[in-house]
């Protein structure tokens, strides 16, 4: 860490005005705000979730009636019957 | 489950309100410098401060000890680079002469007081290039107080940084 020159302690200074003045309000506007995206992110990340469930729960469905690990039955060979 | 929720809910609001009530003095006055407004007209710098203080209301409960004044600043910041590369036109202040980049910098650097490579981290920059900046910036600024020391509306005509970067006397 260097030390400050005399230019930057000068704007240093310069930097410390005097201060704006708080608007009324401030805290509860930007809190209403936040509660609005958490609301928010919160709905997205419900139905997110709800999509999942639903989407493994139609696979296991489609799994259990269709059974796609059972062979299909040989089409190009025909049965040997008679030896 | 919604009793609990409540009842965090609650705490979070104290907790912001308190936060808010302590830091919205300094946070606004940074704001107020970046947007280049002057502290009686800074809407800019009020929208600014609200959605980046918003922000930290999200993460309020995933803060984990981290210190919210610094999280907010940092949105602060990153919420102005994003927006402000398409905004040169400024109300006055004392940076008013700077480019936003520039005003960045130096809010970061000398009103906040943020370490070089966190400012560098926090710009996207490289640390040379932030050191560059800053000693131009504050060249620029010496430079415009001493030619107009009344301390009036600083506006330079070209608006870009001074040329005579030159450190003065021995």
């Amino acid at each position: 860490m260097t030390r400050p020159s005399r230019m930057e302690i000068e704007v240093r200074r310069m930097l410390e005005t005097r201060p704006a003045p708080i608007p009324a309000g401030l805290s509860l506007r930007a809190a209403a705000r936040g509660a609005r995206l958490l609301r928010r992110r919160r709905v997205v990340r419900g139905s997110g979730w709800l999509l999942l469930v639903a989407l493994v729960l139609v696979f296991t469905v489609w799994m259990a009636v269709a059974q796609p690990w059972d062979m299909p039955p040989a089409k190009t060979t025909p049965p040997v019957d008679d030896w | 489950m919604s009793e609990r929720r409540s009842a965090l809910a609650d705490r979070r609001a104290r907790e912001f309100e308190a936060f808010v009530t302590g830091a919205a003095g300094r946070l606004l006055h940074a704001a107020t410098l970046l947007t280049a407004e002057t502290p009686d007209a800074n809407p800019r710098a009020q929208r600014l401060l609200t959605a980046a203080l918003a922000q930290t209301y999200v993460e309020w409960d995933r803060l984990r000890g981290e210190d919210p004044y610094n999280r907010t600043r940092q949105e602060l910041a990153t919420r102005f680079a994003r927006v402000s590369w398409r905004r040169q036109r400024t109300d006055g202040g004392v940076l008013a002469q700077l480019t936003p980049q520039e005003r960045l910098v130096v809010v970061l650097r000398l009103y906040e007081q943020v370490a070089e490579e966190q400012t560098a981290a926090l710009m996207g920059l490289p640390v040379e290039r932030v050191r560059t900046v800053c000693r131009r910036s504050v060249a620029a600024l010496c430079a415009t107080r001493r030619s107009r020391p009344s301390g009036g509306p600083l506006r330079t005509a070209g608006g870009g940084p001074a040329q005579g970067s030159s450190e003065p006397g021995p």
